[in-house]
């Protein structure tokens, strides 16, 4: 399992990876917002993409969009993780095409739970 | 410093002269002193062009003086205060916090990355001795194999001893990096006093404005005001309690993506 964890500050990337590391998901690569997200994702064959909203350059809402807009990450299982916690934007985002939506702060439980319920899901479409 | 009702003074002062003006302007017309009465208008205008430079002039000194005071004095000893005397405006301030906190959050990281397998290993030593003493319990165990016991347990005594040392060590550390919240604290109450008094200058500049529309008589179309972007970021919500646009949690989150179909 190949995943990319896309967040502007390191400290954030390193707690989701630590996290990330002690569900057992060793595999994990970092990006630092959409645009430099983007290019890794074209050629990485990534298997999972955790990333941020509110980030310079591309916000992971666009990253979102343009992931679900291209034909080989359109299947891409996203999770965002964010501060981002108005209505409206988890509305758009689960429109968006989103596969699980955590806000910050949170847990390692959440984390899990969400991850886990994404490959249920997955698993049985 | 800031400015106590700016536009107030100076516009009553014009509005004074305005209103001796017009009684005076009234005779000259009524007495045919046409040129007179033109001279009077110049001057009722000239006084409120010097009124608004006056205003402009004094806001612009205000703001300025706002920007320049914004220093920061920590204390002598202090071993940042070096580095602080240097830094002149907020954004660097507010940069330097960003710093401070990075480092804080990657020097505990540090010490936990370090400090779980030191206490994986010891919880591991410890279920391995468990078994053993169990068997020696049970009177399992052979007279040679409780000579090993004897030794294991006297190695994992003795590592015990300097791991929790270690962990010991390491949560000192990780107390001692939380050192940065009193200097970012410091740093955020003087950035916060500067954003105060440029919201009070801002406000007065917003009132002088208004009072600038009322002596020029300009209408202000206010039907183009900026909508905010779609679904622009807004970064973490600091009174969601006080809010109904915003979830104040996981289970909010989860209530309403399941009302989606989620």
């Amino acid at each position: 399992m190949k995943i990319l964890i896309v967040d502007d500050f390191s400290t954030m990337r390193r707690i989701v990876k630590n996290l990330l590391r002690d569900l057992g998901f060793t595999n994990t690569h970092e990006a630092d917002d959409g645009l430099t997200a983007i290019p890794l994702l074209e050629t990485g064959n990534f298997d999972f993409l955790v990333t941020d909203w509110n980030m310079p350059g591309m916000t992971g809402f666009d990253l979102l969009k343009t992931c679900r807009a291209d034909p080989k990450l359109k299947d891409l299982p996203i999770l965002m993780v964010t501060a981002e916690a108005k209505r409206e934007q988890i509305v758009a985002a689960a429109q968006a095409g989103v596969n699980g939506y955590i806000v910050k702060p949170f847990t390692a439980a959440v984390l899990k739970e969400k991850i886990e319920k994404i490959f249920e899901r997955i698993e049985q479409q | 410093m800031a400015l106590k009702s700016p536009g107030e003074e100076q516009v009553s002062e014009f509005e004074q002269i305005l209103k001796e003006s017009t009684s005076e302007l009234l005779e000259k017309v009524e007495s045919g002193q046409l040129s007179d009465a033109v001279n009077l208008i110049q001057r009722i205008n000239d006084e409120r062009n010097r009124n608004l430079y006056l205003e402009v002039g004094r806001l612009t000194r205000a703001l300025h003086d706002a920007i320049t005071n914004f220093h920061i004095d920590v204390g002598a000893g202090n071993p940042a205060s070096e580095k602080m005397s240097q830094m002149a405006n907020a954004t660097d301030r507010l940069n330097y916090v960003i710093r401070m906190t990075q480092d804080a959050a990657n020097q505990t990281m540090d010490k936990v990355d370090e400090s779980a397998p030191v206490a994986e290993r010891l919880s591991e030593q410890a279920s391995s001795l468990r078994k053993d003493w169990a068997r020696l319990v049970r009177r399992e165990m052979k007279p040679d194999e409780f000579r090993g016991l004897y030794r294991k347990i006297d190695d994992f005594l003795k590592e015990a001893e300097d791991q929790a040392g270690t962990l010991s060590s390491n949560f000192n550390d990780i107390l001692l990096a939380q050192g940065y919240q009193d200097l970012t604290g410091q740093v955020l109450i003087k950035v916060i006093t500067l954003v105060q008094e440029i919201e009070e200058n801002l406000v007065n500049l917003v009132c002088m404005a208004g009072q600038v529309d009322q002596i020029t008589g300009i209408q202000r179309d206010t039907s183009d005001r900026i909508t905010e972007e779609a679904h622009a970021p807004e970064g973490p919500i600091i009174n969601a309690e006080q809010r109904k646009d915003v979830v104040s949690g996981q289970d909010e989150v989860d209530d309403l993506l399941s009302s989606l179909g989620f």
